[in-house]
């Protein structure tokens, strides 16, 4: 069971009063808050260790790159990867993606091929493929959805030919809040030698990682969905792919020799993170998960679950509210719209009584094109997230009602 | 300056003067909203949208003798409310005169305090295009 009042006392923004209200955030698949810990490890970087890394041999460039690595190694750990050099340090999930498709898609893609995706990916896990498709002349295949939220997952088998060279899915809907059969996609791909990308943005922070179990090749996610600062995200990859695949930027602290003949590049990670990295935010990254691992994610799962039911049951309550999605499997978020209601609206009058959640579409269109709606009103969870809370968003949405009547 | 056009700005602060606090401004703002009339479904054409609001927008302007008429509609109730204001403050008035309007009463009313940033470039959007149009009307001698 974990102690809420302890949580919500490690994140100083929640005292803040919007409006004259207190703040009830529930928009945190687009962004968590931080704790003090995380906070003060960025301000303890700079205070007492700020240097660049794998450069200096002086004490804080040492000093600096021991955190640095140190945190790799955490990562390693959190997410159970056999060795650290599989984890890369990069901006953000998107960067991930971007990354894998400008590397692995330069390499490994070509006329003709094909690339499997989901139809509730995230833009982020969409773009990337289709611009990489438009210049290689390849195709990209669509996973459609049930009404139920759920992927049409006997569909893969047809979906798969012998030119598929590559599937990425979500492992949670950043609108739905479905978790995807990540495990069944892998083995079925394997069976036919496809690698497998996951996209974790909305999982790393809800649920237990295991990318060994998994055996997925790619792991993508983002450091402050997962109470780290903004600007580092993670991608991991399978020791093999990392070698195979060539640096997609180029620069400093990616070498191993430079020529004006002849350049060769350094041992993976390291070719893959050309420049100066978002050093303080990989450092608050070790911290936000020696946070999450000291409350135990698994508790953390426990805790949010019991929160997506009740909020569920609470929001069934209502007159003229229409729930997206009703997975069996889900975690974290919740997408629905008020009859006769503007997303856009709701929100805005929610906003007023200090309630932050999220209206639009989610960065997901193809999701909102499936059920036939401009947008919806999103709730997604985190550990500080109570009960009160929750009831707080009730009585927000029922005003909201109200004054539209 | 057309003294009407300021005359209605002013009928209009003084509407909102009795409003307490925002949920009134809101729910003032949503009535507004309902009761404006629905735009023909024809109208809510790609050619009329516009871009830059979070929510939809669709306007059309057309000539009536030296007037001009403005047609808005929005999916957005809260959206339609503030667009009711504007063309009950530009709606059949001569180009000129929409041109050189200052729209006090935006600030006055609180709106720009009240709505979201996003929200008042919205505004200033509509406000941007129902300009743009009379400009480019012909220039009709009053």
């Amino acid at each position: 069971m974990i102690d809420i009042d302890k949580i919500r006392s490690d994140f100083p923004i929640l005292t803040q009063k919007i409006n004259g209200n207190n703040l009830v955030y529930l928009d945190n698949s687009a962004t968590t808050h931080k704790p003090q810990q995380v906070i003060d490890s960025i301000v303890d970087f700079y205070s007492s260790m700020n240097c660049n890394v794998h450069r200096g041999v002086h004490y804080l460039g040492e000093q600096a790159s021991i955190a640095y690595e140190s945190v790799r190694e955490k990562v390693k750990d959190f997410i159970k990867a056999k060795k650290s050099k599989e984890i890369v340090f990069t901006s953000g999930t998107t960067e991930s993606i971007n990354l894998i498709a400008n590397s692995f898609g330069r390499s490994f893609i070509n006329k003709g091929d094909e690339i499997i995706i989901t139809e509730m990916e995230h833009h982020s896990n969409i773009v990337p493929w289709q611009i990489l498709c438009e210049n290689k002349g390849a195709k990209l295949k669509i996973i459609p959805i049930n009404n139920n939220g759920t992927l049409m997952i006997d569909k893969l088998n047809s979906l798969i030919t012998d030119r598929t060279k590559l599937i990425s899915l979500t492992y949670v809907s950043n609108v739905l809040g479905t978790i995807t059969p990540v495990k069944d996609v892998i083995k079925t791909a394997h069976s036919k030698d496809i690698p497998v990308l996951i996209d974790a943005a909305q999982a790393v922070q809800h649920i237990p990682i295991d990318v060994q179990n998994l055996d997925c090749d790619f792991f993508v996610f983002s450091g402050h969905k997962i109470y780290a600062e903004t600007g580092v995200g993670v991608l991991y990859a399978k020791e093999k792919w990392l070698e195979a695949m060539p640096p997609h930027k180029y620069g400093g602290g990616m070498i191993s020799k430079v020529s004006f003949k002849k350049t060769s590049f350094a041992e993976v990670p390291f070719k893959f993170e050309a420049g100066t990295g978002n050093i303080s935010a990989v450092i608050s990254l070790g911290k936000a998960i020696e946070y999450l691992n000291d409350i135990g994610i698994k508790e953390i799962q426990k805790h949010e679950d019991e929160l997506m039911r009740y909020t569920f049951d609470k929001l069934s309550t209502l007159d003229g509210i229409t729930i997206y999605g009703n997975a069996p499997k889900r975690c974290g978020i919740i997408s629905f719209n008020l009859d006769n209601i503007h997303h856009y609206d709701a929100v805005m009058i929610l906003d007023k009584m200090g309630i932050a959640v999220r209206s639009g579409t989610h960065c997901a269109e193809p999701v909102m094109s499936h059920y036939g709606i401009n947008g919806s009103i999103r709730v997604s969870f985190a550990i500080y997230n109570s009960k009160e809370d929750i009831d707080g968003l009730i009585y927000g949405l029922k005003k909201v009602q109200e004054m539209h009547q | 300056m057309d003294e009407k056009i300021n005359n209605i700005q002013e009928e209009i602060i003084e509407e909102f003067s009795k409003l307490n606090d925002w949920f009134d401004k809101y729910e003032y703002l949503i009535d507004l909203g309902k009761s404006l009339e629905p735009l023909d479904e024809k109208l809510k054409s790609e050619e009329n949208s516009l871009s830059g609001c979070q929510s939809k927008v669709w306007l059309k302007a057309e000539i009536r003798g030296e007037r001009i008429l403005y047609l808005v509609a929005s999916d957005s109730l809260i959206t339609k409310g503030m667009i009711s204001l504007l063309l009950r403050v530009l709606n059949n008035q001569y180009p000129e005169d929409i041109v050189n309007a200052d729209l006090y009463f935006i600030d006055k009313i609180g709106l720009n305090t009240n709505l979201s940033p996003s929200r008042v470039n919205g505004l200033m959007s509509i406000v941007k295009h129902i300009k743009s149009y009379a400009k480019v009307a012909p220039n009709i001698n009053k």
